[in-house]
């Protein structure tokens, strides 16, 4: 095994796409993220998608049990994991069933022949061997490759019981793809030795598996379907790897920084969210506070106790969670209190598609609450955005005190992305400020304090509980504009509705930018992860010669104040999303414009050949050849 | 308990400083009003800052109490009190915080809340007034409305058993139980200053008199005329003994407790209360003595353990973390995955 990623002599491509399916237990997830790795140390762009069912361990074999990981490498910048894989590595029969129309034509699948059994052909729905009959590989071109057994001669020498051998199968797997496309091969056994420390035989077992693929790839006469992609042309700067849900929890950790506030986040363990919990319970040094609560409710509940206290609250979930934390948003929003709530939306309703995206809960954000009860909403657009967008959330939150609704999906949440590292001292402070004098008279002249007695941008003021002198009550109960007293007046409560609706629209939020052709006929307007997707999809359709002009919404609550500009004046106004057509409807009725939406919610993200396909078919009038 | 600082000088106040300008709009002759008059009188002698001082509350006529204190004060939503109370107790560990709140609050909506706050043992005083009855919507059974009950949502007679308070907080690994009534203002107070001197949640159960609803749900036990036969006052250290001559006593009976009279079984044989027991299967057998408050019903502190309290272990495990890997730096966060350099 040598370092191989400089040979010259190698062909190269610009970019490649490579899928990685196998059953639950074969360590798919851990295969593409390694390749990943080792491709991103490479300094190649790149975009990740693990794609894994909700079961931890479904039936073995079976297509339910399916786990896969894409991933797109390329010499230059991309902004999807890629439409149609180029390789698809196939380490069971129901991977490839499941898999194997995805393949582009003519693409390469890499087969480990020796699980083509009768048992597991006839578990993923096989009454035949595809190796052997029916058209099912025609065009493609087929690596069929005995990885088990390879692999278990190859820790054979080492002590290692076929049995264990066998689990490090995915290893061969990683050394073939790894020869194929020339990645560097340090990355990964220093990881392994970083992984499995301590762990000799596995470690050893692990190193041999990835050996014996890539010598299998020399030794095989594979040498024609060996390619390199080479480095992109990134900005000079240190990068790192990073999915959303990480970015997320590292925006929140920065905005507490940002802000001189300790962050409290309360949480109740949910797919796809979880590992914003897991991530902040790391960070204790950062005074953050983690919470693990009893449930959804208590989660909130526990977040805005701490927010009263003068923390950071902050609870992390998914729809179904929101849901039950929607009677404590109201109260939030009656007692203006500072709170985030992320939201990693994942397929609805009910228990849905735990682990695949969708975004659908726009609606519910805006409007899935009691009463008159607005509150901001955000939502970031690629897995690095999440850093930004969480801090954006924080300074919203804790300078407007309000509750700020989060919205990312599964497909930022776990897909990954290099990310240039930002200069974190040029990030701005957050300003926080809390009452600590009386701030009113009565009618006698004496000094008070009035908890609902508000700023230039309607912003209340708030003393936190250890202020002296200044205890006060306040509740869900409606209250009296400025001495925050109770009040079932008829007229206060019509002031307290319009106040509330009105300052969340005093936020300032940038403008929307308009990318592409900026004056352009035809406008697609997007919100959240589909950026990616309509990016790639507008990029081709340019080459191609139409005129698109690009708006993506970060803010989707209060809308910039020039997006009613941008729409106008176009002959078609397109919003893919994936959900039945939230934005548009959002749009049509503020704006009263004939937005069309494209819709998917399938579970999987938009590609951006679909959306290429879709804007000229709606464009044109043409269906596109 | 508090975390006022040693040799802090705190000014000394008078039951006016607690009171805030607020009209209190409870029922005439409803028992929440001895129980915050208790609070109010009881405040200064516990020599805590008002500014320290919070009352949470969820929804419910009980839940009304914190409007009426002069301190810090949050009227949430029903049932969630405890939780919100929680993030305040673990957020800031120099405030006193009170969770005010009814039998149906805590302990139908909020049941939840209620008993996980009370296992983690987070340091927050629950007051749970109890009056056997929905008072603010006007008279339907609550958890805790005895079987059979005629109420409006249960007009043929109400069909399950009541929770016992006192059971369910001790099954729920409470360490600090008791329980009290609204006629007796001194008791009360006694055991308010014993929950907020203890150092984890601690649960009151007062029952409380609804006059309007449920009008002498707690009078077979609680009257005047009736206290010394009906009222078994627990008193730690010392036997369970009660009657207006001390004529009953409490024994130990079949793994649990049962009353008998002194004259039958002898002063030597009755049971000799100690609160402070880990493990707390004396206390839910004292918990079972009564049924419902019809029959001789144990008042007092059933329980008062120490448990490592959930709020200053979590602020320690986060020095600690702080201490070990120095004040966080966001620059080195983002670098704590592997890099490269372009």
């Amino acid at each position: 095994m040598t370092e191989t990623a400089t040979e010259p002599t190698i062909p190269a491509v610009d970019r490649v796409i490579i899928r990685f399916a196998g059953d639950s237990g074969d360590g798919m997830q851990l295969t593409g993220d390694r390749f990943t790795s080792a491709s991103a140390m490479h300094g190649n762009d790149l975009a990740t998608f693990p794609d894994y069912p909700a079961e931890i361990r479904a039936p073995a074999g079976t297509l339910a049990g399916v786990s896969a990981f894409q991933v797109q490498i390329s010499d230059h910048d991309i902004m999807t994991p890629g439409d149609a894989p180029d390789v698809l590595v196939a380490m069971n029969p129901a991977a490839l069933k499941s898999d194997l129309d995805r393949l582009a034509s003519g693409g390469t699948v890499i087969i480990n022949r020796d699980t083509f059994e009768e048992r597991n052909l006839a578990k993923a729905g096989y009454d035949y061997n595809p190796l052997e009959k029916g058209d099912d590989l025609k065009g493609f071109r087929v690596i069929s490759v005995p990885m088990t057994s390879l692999t278990k001669e190859a820790c054979k020498e080492l002590g290692v019981k076929p049995r264990d051998a066998d689990r490090s199968k995915n290893f061969f797997a990683l050394g073939l793809v790894s020869w194929m496309y020339s990645r560097p091969v340090k990355p990964t056994m220093d990881w392994i030795d970083a992984k499995f420390g301590g762990r000799d035989l596995v470690v050893a077992a692990n190193k041999a598996a990835f050996g014996a693929g890539h010598i299998y790839g020399e030794t095989a006469e594979l040498g024609d379907q060996r390619v390199i992609v080479k480095a992109a042309p990134l900005e000079s700067g240190t990068y790192t790897n990073v999915n959303g849900n990480t970015a997320l929890a590292w925006g929140l950790i920065a905005g507490g920084q940002l802000s001189g506030l300790p962050i409290f986040l309360g949480s109740y363990p949910i797919t796809p969210a979880t590992d914003i919990l897991h991530e902040l319970a790391k960070h204790k040094a950062f005074g953050v506070t983690t919470f693990q609560a009893e449930d959804e409710i208590a989660a909130i509940g526990s977040a805005l106790g701490a927010s009263y206290g003068g923390h950071l609250g902050v609870t992390s979930t998914s729809g179904p969670g929101v849901a039950l934390k929607g009677e404590t948003l109201g109260l939030a929003v009656s007692l203006e209190l500072p709170l985030i709530v992320i939201n990693i939306q994942r397929g609805g309703p009910s228990t849905g598609l735990p682990t695949k995206t969708e975004a659908a809960d726009l609606l519910m954000a805006m409007y899935g609450r009691h009463g008159e009860s607005p509150m901001p909403i955000l939502a970031p657009r690629t897995s690095v955005d999440c850093f930004d967008v969480a801090i954006e959330a924080c300074r919203i939150a804790l300078e407007h005190r309000t509750p700020v609704m989060v919205l990312s999906d599964g497909y930022l949440a776990n897909g990954t992305e290099p990310w240039r590292l930002p200069d974190v001292d040029s990030l701005p402070p957050i300003k926080v400020t809390y009452t600590t004098e009386f701030n009113h008279k009565n009618a006698d002249g004496e000094d008070e304090y009035w908890p609902y007695l508000r700023d230039e941008n309607l912003v209340r003021s708030m003393a936190i509980p250890g202020t002296p002198d200044l205890m006060h009550r306040i509740g869900g109960i409606e209250k009296e504009d400025g001495s925050g007293n109770i009040s079932y007046d008829p007229t206060n409560h019509a002031k307290m509705v319009e106040i509330r609706a009105e300052r969340i629209q005093r936020i300032k939020v940038p403008d929307l930018e308009v990318v592409g052709d900026p004056d352009a006929d035809v406008l697609i307007l997007g919100w959240g992860s589909t950026w990616g997707a309509i990016t790639s999809a507008l990029g081709r359709l340019r080459k191609d010669g139409h005129r698109i002009a690009h708006a993506h919404l970060t803010h989707l609550n209060p809308f910039p104040a020039n997006l009613g500009e941008v729409l106008q004046n176009r002959t078609h106004v397109i919003i893919p999303e994936m959900n039945l057509g939230q934005l548009a409807t959002l749009i049509r009725a503020e704006f009263l414009v004939d937005a069309k939406s494209v819709s998917k919610v399938s579970g999987q993200p938009f590609t951006a050949g679909e959306l290429e396909t879709k804007i000229v078919e709606m464009t044109t009038g043409e269906a596109q050849q | 308990m508090t975390a006022i600082m040693d040799n802090e000088v705190v000014p000394e106040t008078k039951r006016a400083d607690w009171q805030s300008d607020q009209e209190v709009r409870w029922c005439p002759g409803c028992g929440d009003y001895s129980i915050l008059t208790a609070l109010q009188l009881l405040m200064p002698d516990l020599g805590v800052r008002r500014e320290n001082t919070v009352f949470v509350s969820g929804i419910g006529c009980a839940a009304r109490l914190p409007y009426y204190m002069n301190t810090y004060g949050m009227h949430s939503i029903h049932g969630r009190a405890p939780a919100i109370a929680t993030g305040l107790a673990m957020a800031r560990p120099d405030l006193d915080v009170w969770v005010i709140g009814g039998d149906g609050d805590m302990l139908s909506i909020g049941g939840n809340h209620l008993i996980h706050a009370l296992r983690r043992n987070i340091n927050v005083n629950i007051l749970l007034l109890n009056n056997q009855i929905y008072g603010l919507t006007k008279g339907q059974f609550s958890p805790t409305s005895e079987a059979g009950k005629v109420t409006k949502s249960s007009p043929a007679g109400l069909i399950a058993e009541p929770f016992n308070p006192v059971s369910l907080a001790l099954g729920a690994e409470a360490s600090f139980v008791a329980r009290t009534h609204d006629l007796d203002r001194k008791h009360m107070q006694e055991m308010f200053r014993r929950a907020y001197e203890h150092d984890g949640a601690s649960l009151v159960e007062v029952y409380q008199n609804c006059n309007v609803f449920n009008d002498g749900a707690f009078s077979t036990i609680t009257k005047k005329d009736v206290r010394d036969d009906m009222l078994i006052d627990l008193r730690h250290g010392e036997r369970i003994q009660f009657g207006s001559e001390g004529q009953y006593g409490v024994v130990r009976r079949d793994g649990g407790v049962e009353i008998a009279n002194v004259a039958d079984v002898g002063l030597e044989a009755l049971l000799v209360h100690d609160e402070t027991r880990q493990d707390p299967s004396t206390a839910f057998a004292l918990s079972r003595l009564a049924a419902g408050p019809t029959t001789p019903t144990p008042i007092g502190v059933f329980r008062a353990a120490h448990r490592v309290e959930y709020g200053s272990a979590m602020a320690s495990q986060v020095a600690e973390v702080a201490a070990e890997s120095g004040k966080g730096d966001i620059a080195s966060l983002l670098r704590s995955q592997p890099t490269w350099e372009v």
